[in-house]
């Protein structure tokens, strides 16, 4: 039996055997294959060569005219490694000989010949370690990319183990059959951690070390109330699991009965849950839980787990399908938030050397109008449907936010000549995630009707921590002062130029920042379903009174792990099942 | 990688087996992962051996690539006087 420990993104516990998921950066375990199953081992080692091969060829056929000389001689050095028969009858020797797996020999060998170019004292040499490990990864991702797809084809019920999962992976999950996820990587509000908040899985982040700790097929505890990943438990460790998860399920039916109950303060004040989601099955899940509409739809899911871009006929479908669900009640498009670490078909290969601080969010948008004009174009399609609300994401400056109104101007003239009918007065909002946008609160609020704070990436550009980034993710928290200032700011500029504010970001979900948020005066959250009952109950037991004072005693403390350790008592006091 | 890539290339037009060695090591001259793992950086004295119908000729292309054609690149010396 092994405990790990990690950082706790979705609720929950489960039990279960595992899958592994071999990802690209890191060591592949040693597993032990039977005699009877090399040639099987061998013959993938031949066939992902091949596949290497063809894919190489294609891509440097691609590069060709966009990088020039340089890259094609890269990729022509690759490709002469994986045409070389005697790197491959190493790999397939090692199979034979040690009985281990494709994926084993593959990354082994690679790696050995890796270190021994690193090694060497010639700097242009050693360099070329970087080579051998791009050759391992890319046979590795063919290697592990045809069980990458049988994720999504999962017929059986299995908690995922992964170094990490991208944003396509996890969107392809079947909430039906994975009951819990643990990867190596992440914080709180990466991809993964979203996506398994929202689907209602179980899922722990950033366990050191824990792909490799497990085999396919050991038994695994996932506790996501608590960050903790057991390997291989022992009898009365899952006897106790089995106990308490009992008794975490009755909590979740209790704080279900609330469902039917307002967010409503003790003291009378009426608060707004709205639901987050990325794909429009999820909303039926929203309303269940008690969502009065959909605060932020992640509209890029759209784009994440298919081969071709979306047309506007299946923009169009997904977006009525969730109105349908919500009839009157809003709903609120996030236009496309592609780049940094969500990609476009066409623009996988062409990274960015700093993605966050790029090509992404509305910026690629405007500059990509063809595709931002199809999705506005189905939006306002589907706008006649119910209260479809639009909102930009990433604004920095007040001309992003006006160039993006005139196209949606030019959208809707289009409509008019094709004369189909539209909702001329559409709520048009943005997002306030950008200190730049914080900051300038005040001018932003003239030209929109609504300001959606999202902590995620405000907390992120404001403290210059990378989300994802382990290294540096405790530096991370929606809690520090400096975020807590602009919060502060935007919302008080927003009431000052009388538009609507909401918290969108993680941190609305997170139960010891509510009544900070409240005492900041929000009034309107938008969070993942499963939250919903849980931060419902804190509202329905605090007074606005309690929450200005924890906001006002909060603006005097000078470091996070002051403030983020009295919230947490604060929280403990009216919902002590939650911790 | 280039000068390896090039070397493998050119030996691998030949049916005649081709061998290098440096100092004790001695690998196989038309597979690229033996090649650059014998990091021969500029300067290196290499031992060429070829056995087999065309051997002769085998061994001329890849002394010729090697000394006369310097694998198309500029030696370091040269390097730096361009620098200059």
């Amino acid at each position: 039996m092994e405990i790990k420990k990690g950082v706790a993104v979705s609720p929950g516990i489960s039990i279960g055997k595992c899958l592994v998921i071999d990802a690209e950066d890191y060591r592949i375990p040693r597993r032990l294959i039977e005699p009877s199953q090399r040639l099987t081992e061998t013959q993938r080692v031949r066939n992902v060569f091949k596949d290497a091969i063809e894919e190489l060829t294609k891509l440097q056929a691609e590069q060709e005219e966009i990088e020039g000389q340089k890259m094609k001689d890269i990729f022509a050095v690759h490709l002469s490694y994986l045409r070389d028969r005697t790197l491959r009858k190493k790999i397939t020797d090692m199979i034979t000989a040690e009985s281990v797996t494709a994926e084993f020999a593959v990354s082994k060998t690679l790696r050995d010949i890796a270190s021994h170019f690193a090694k060497v004292k010639d700097t242009y040499i050693s360099e070329r370690a970087a080579d051998i490990y791009d050759i391992e990864h890319r046979l590795l991702r063919n290697l592990v990319g045809g069980k990458r797809q049988d994720i999504a084809a999962l017929k059986e019920e299995a908690i995922v183990v992964a170094r990490e999962l991208s944003p396509t992976q996890t969107a392809s999950f079947n909430k039906e059959y994975i009951k819990g996820i643990a990867t190596g990587a992440g914080g709180r509000t990466s991809h993964t951690a979203i996506v398994a908040r929202s689907l209602g899985i179980p899922a722990v982040v950033a366990v050191e070390d824990i792909t490799e700790s497990v085999n396919a097929g050991d038994t695994v505890i996932i506790d996501g109330n608590r960050g903790i990943v057991i390997v291989n438990p022992d009898d009365s460790t899952i006897q106790q699991y089995l106990e308490y998860a009992v008794e975490y399920t009755e909590l979740e039916h209790r704080l279900d009965t609330i469902r039917e109950k307002p967010a409503e303060t003790r003291d009378g004040v009426r608060v707004t849950l709205f639901g987050n989601i990325e794909f429009p099955d999820e909303a039926q899940g929203v309303l269940q839980k008690g969502g009065e509409g959909i605060g932020l739809y992640r509209t890029e899911f759209l784009y994440l787990n298919r081969d071709t871009e979306p047309t506007e006929q299946e923009h169009y479908e997904a977006y009525s399908k969730t109105v349908a669900v919500f009839k009157s009640r809003p709903v609120v498009l996030r236009t496309v938030d592609l780049g940094a670490d969500k990609y476009t078909q066409s623009r996988r290969y062409a990274r960015e050397p700093n993605p966050f601080l790029g090509l992404r969010s509305i910026r690629y948008c405007l500059q990509n109008l063809t595709m931002f004009k199809t999705q506005l174009h189905a939006i306002m399609r589907a706008s006649v449907l119910g209260d479809l609300r639009i909102m930009f994401p990433l604004i920095t400056n007040l001309q992003e936010l006006m160039q993006a109104k005139m196209v949606l101007g030019d959208v809707m003239e289009d409509l008019d000549e094709e004369g189909i009918p539209y909702n001329r007065k559409i709520k048009v909002g943005i997002m306030i995630e950008t200190p730049a946008a914080a900051l300038t609160a005040s001018m932003l609020a003239k030209d929109v009707e609504f300001f959606s704070i999202g902590t995620n990436d405000l907390t992120q550009y404001t403290l210059a921590v990378d989300r994802g980034n382990e290294l540096v993710s405790t530096l991370y928290s929606s809690v520090d002062p400096a975020v807590i200032r602009l919060i502060r700011t935007v919302i008080q500029d927003a009431h000052k130029g009388r538009v609507e504010v909401s918290v969108c970001g993680e941190m609305a979900s997170e139960p010891e920042s509510v009544m900070l948020l409240l005492g900041l005066g929000i009034r309107k959250l938008s969070i993942a379903a499963p939250m919903i009952p849980e931060i419902k109950q804190i509202i329905r037991s605090v007074t606005v009174e309690e929450c200005n004072k924890v906001a006002r005693k909060v603006l005097g403390m000078n470091s996070e792990r002051q403030i983020s350790s009295f919230l947490r008592d604060a929280a403990r006091k009216i919902l002590p099942e939650a911790f | 990688m280039r000068p390896a890539m090039q070397f493998v290339d050119t030996a691998s037009k030949f049916q005649s087996s081709v061998n290098v060695s440096k100092d004790d090591t001695s690998v196989d001259g038309k597979s690229i992962m033996q090649m650059s793992m014998l990091a021969a950086t500029c300067g290196t004295r290499l031992k060429i051996k070829a056995e087999g119908a065309d051997a002769a000729e085998a061994v001329e292309a890849l002394r010729e690539l090697v000394e006369v054609k310097k694998f198309g690149e500029p030696t370091p010396e040269e390097k730096s006087r361009q620098a200059k």
